[in-house]
């Protein structure tokens, strides 16, 4: 039956997202944004949530708690409310566990998933994007080739968040013309991780260029072995992610405008009272409710393990030029005050702006 | 939970009614699209028997408004002549009594094809419905009605060619503004209601558009919706005057359907004729791989989604019995929308193809606009939209 309410669960999930959200992120984002630094005890208390590390099996020391698309998208968009760089950075460890507990074979569970079940944040990272135009997730220029038993990885890679820091790199290369995943652990020869890369927006999130450089790494580090991954279901995976967190920074921007409208008085009345500022608020909202159903829609039919491409393009697709409108928009409402970094809008505009950049920089 | 999957019941109900759609409205459409004001007697015959098998479109809730979107998918024109209760029925079931139900009503399951129209819009005023002009005087155990109503969709089909009726929004007290206005159900036949002129539209031509001259129209006391009584609670607005516009949380979302069916329609179109050609289209290529014209497809595709799920939402909403009214404007604005903006791009994309009357598209084009217009304009929706996010009322934001 057509149902757009959360389970109850789902809705408790939310409430304690929505409050660190509001108590921790909030109050620190502005700051983080200026120097480029997370406070680690930040990622912590938000690691010790425990959003990704619940959905992990019991027997690799997770909760068993099932793995949702749906619930993933309920927290991606109450964390990125709060700040999408500190969203990237505290989600960033479920690139590579969540490839590896869908699609992973038995060992690199056993293997890769116990770490994350501990109380402490422990980063890892996946690396899809790669610097160059043109840039196709179906076509990869870093490849993958078997030579005598192990596989080589060449090419170039750019947004990879906490490379620098993470164990684990999920990267993603072309294996004879299709996008197969590999497991590289820190310090492998052949990887190297490059300066720290200076973005438009997220300017709290370390994201790196890194080469790969006749990188070898065991056969046995393929995502899902021999029977390799579905590429697709992880595309899709990341689409929703994106978009769920689009939604949540599109939400901010426009409640941020909606009550400055409010407060704001120009000949004599608020301007939210002009048509002109309260139809731009009216369309932002629609727009906002909108891609949100539009995206669970594309997470529903993720978790009932159906294909779901059509659905999580079109969220992202519309996502994409949605944020950008809202958040344009809500910098707009407020004028000069706007532009100004006193005020949260100009960030999230900045932010905004690299949705249709972040291909695999988050995942559900 | 989170779902997306209609029932049993409402999968079946949207085969059915698609299949209806399909078989007994697109083989007549162009003809009554060509033939304005004569009237397909027989598919309204066809589904008034059909209505009384239990096989009904009518209906206000979710399954209904699928059922809607189907029809429209096949005709929307043809679709505002099948018999029902339809908007006036909306009213009755909003404000009216138990008796009054009964009485209005309860005909509509035997005899001859009925339907209930609803009359608002003035010369002189359309979406600031307080401004209405048209009087009720109370004369004894009578109303007494004067007054001139335009745009009535149905109209003539309500108390001209059957036993329907058609509610009629009047001042009982022009000072008291909004809260003087009331809701009055003039039956087929009554002396003193005549159809004046029949409307030549853009689309929907299959329906009639129709003026109705109240000229001393007298109808029995009890034919009041709701209390008679004029109560000046707040400066925003009366009970009944809510009560009235409670009738819009129902009637937007299905507009919307509406919209949708006519939406889906001119996109159906344009994607069969793009396979036929062998032209595929690749929904997950990154953005700059697509060509501008998988771009416009997904852009359609996308926009139709998003009016589908917020119409669902406002369903969805009034089945559970909670307040809609925000989410209900914001699916019939988005709707309004995205069904122009599908069916232009359409006949755009088609080309010849799209503008030649050979096809229905530029019908659908003609006939999508009024899901924008009707039920409230797109942009008294995106006002009440505006003033529920703000939280401010009327007189607040105007």
């Amino acid at each position: 039956m057509i149902s757009f309410s959360p389970t109850e669960e789902q809705q408790m999930i939310v409430t304690m997202v929505k409050q660190f959200a509001n108590d921790e992120m909030r109050k620190i984002y502005r700051e983080c944004d200026e120097s480029g630094e997370i406070p680690a005890r930040v990622i912590d208390t938000a690691w010790g949530l425990g959003l990704v590390s619940t959905s992990i099996s019991e027997e690799h020391g997770g909760l068993g708690g099932e793995h949702s698309a749906i619930t993933g998208a309920l927290i991606a968009e109450e964390l990125a409310w709060g700040d999408l760089s500190m969203t990237m950075h505290i989600l960033c460890p479920a690139l590579m566990v969540y490839p590896v507990l869908e699609m992973g074979t038995e060992e690199q569970k056993k293997k890769y998933l116990p770490a994350f079940c501990q109380e402490k944040y422990k980063a890892a990272t996946a690396a899809l994007i790669e610097p160059r135009f043109g840039f196709d997730p179906y076509s990869l220029s870093t490849t993958a080739t078997l030579k005598d038993g192990s596989y080589v990885l060449k090419g170039q890679k750019c947004y990879v968040p906490l490379a620098a820091d993470a164990e684990l790199l999920l990267v993603y290369a072309a294996e004879k013309g299709k996008s197969q995943g590999f497991i590289i652990e820190k310090g492998t020869r052949g990887l190297e991780v490059g300066e720290r890369e200076k973005n438009m927006g997220i300017r709290a999130l370390a994201t790196y260029e890194i080469s790969l450089k006749d990188c070898h790494i065991p056969k046995e580090n393929r995502l899902g072995g021999d029977k390799g991954c579905d590429f697709e279901r992880i595309m899709n995976c990341f689409r929703v992610a994106l978009s769920a967190m689009a939604v949540g920074v599109a939400k901010a921007a426009f409640e941020y405008s909606r009550d400055y409208a409010k407060e704001r008085v120009a000949f004599g009345e608020p301007i939210a009272a002009r048509q002109a500022i309260a139809f731009m608020l009216a369309e932002m909202a629609i727009e906002v409710d909108a891609t949100r159903l539009m995206n669970w829609e594309a997470a529903w039919k993720l978790d009932r393990k159906e294909e779901a491409t059509k659905e999580a393009s079109l969220a992202k697709n519309y996502a994409d030029d949605m944020v950008l409108i809202v958040t344009d928009r809500a910098v707009q409402v407020l004028g000069g005050h706007g532009y100004i970094r006193e005020h949260p809008v100009e960030l999230w505009l900045r932010n905004g702006r690299g949705f249709a950049t972040f291909d695999g920089m988050a995942i559900v | 939970m989170i779902d997306f999957e209609l029932t049993p019941e409402q999968k079946e109900a949207v085969e059915a009614a698609h299949k209806i759609a399909e078989e007994l409205f697109r083989p007549i459409s162009r003809y009554y699209d060509e033939h304005e004001h004569e009237s397909p007697k027989e598919l309204i015959d066809t589904l008034w028997a059909k209505r009384q098998e239990g096989g009904s479109f009518g209906g206000l809730d979710m399954t209904a408004a699928l059922r809607t979107e189907e029809i429209c998918w096949g005709d929307a024109g043809l679709y505002l002549c099948s018999p029902s209760p339809g908007l006036g029925g909306a009213a009755v079931f909003a404000s009216g009594t138990p008796e009054q139900l009964q009485r209005f009503l309860g005909n509509y399951n035997e005899g001859g094809p009925k339907w209930g129209a609803m009359a608002m819009t003035e010369a002189g005023c359309g979406s600031d419905t307080s401004a209405i002009t048209t009087t009720a005087v109370r004369d004894g155990d009578e109303w007494v009605l004067n007054g001139e109503k335009i745009f009535v969709t149905y109209g003539k089909k309500a108390i001209v060619d059957s036993k329907g009726f058609v509610v009629v929004w009047a001042t009982v007290d022009k000072s008291a503004g909004r809260a003087g206005m009331k809701p009055f159900v003039v039956p087929a036949g009554t002396p003193g209601a005549r159809v004046e002129k029949m409307e030549k539209k853009l689309g929907i031509r299959a329906s009639d558009t129709v003026t109705i001259v109240f000229d001393n129209c007298r109808i029995p006391f009890e034919n009041i919706l709701g209390s008679p009584e004029v109560r000046k609670i707040d400066k925003s607005g009366t009970a009944g005057f809510k009560k009235a516009m409670a009738t819009f949380d129902v009637t937007r979302p299905l507009i919307a359907a509406q919209a949708l069916g006519v939406g889906r329609a001119a996109l159906d179109f344009v994607k069969e004729a793009l396979e036929k050609e062998g032209i595929e289209i690749h929904y997950g290529l990154p953005r700059h791989k697509l060509t501008a014209l998988e771009r416009d497809i997904m852009d359609m595709e996308a926009n139709y989604k998003a009016a589908k799920l917020l119409m669902l939402r406002a369903f969805s909403l009034m089945a559970q019995m909670l307040p809609n009214s925000l989410e209900a404007s914001m699916a019939k604005a988005k709707a309004g929308l995205a069904v122009t903006k599908i069916t232009q791009k359409a006949v755009e994309i088609m080309g010849p193809l799209g503008y030649s009357r050979k096809y229905l598209l530029e019908k659908w084009m003609r006939d999508g606009k009024i899901n924008d217009i009707f039920e409230g304009t797109g942009q008294i929706n995106m006002l009440v939209v505006a003033r529920r996010v703000l939280d401010y009322s009327r007189e607040q934001l105007k």
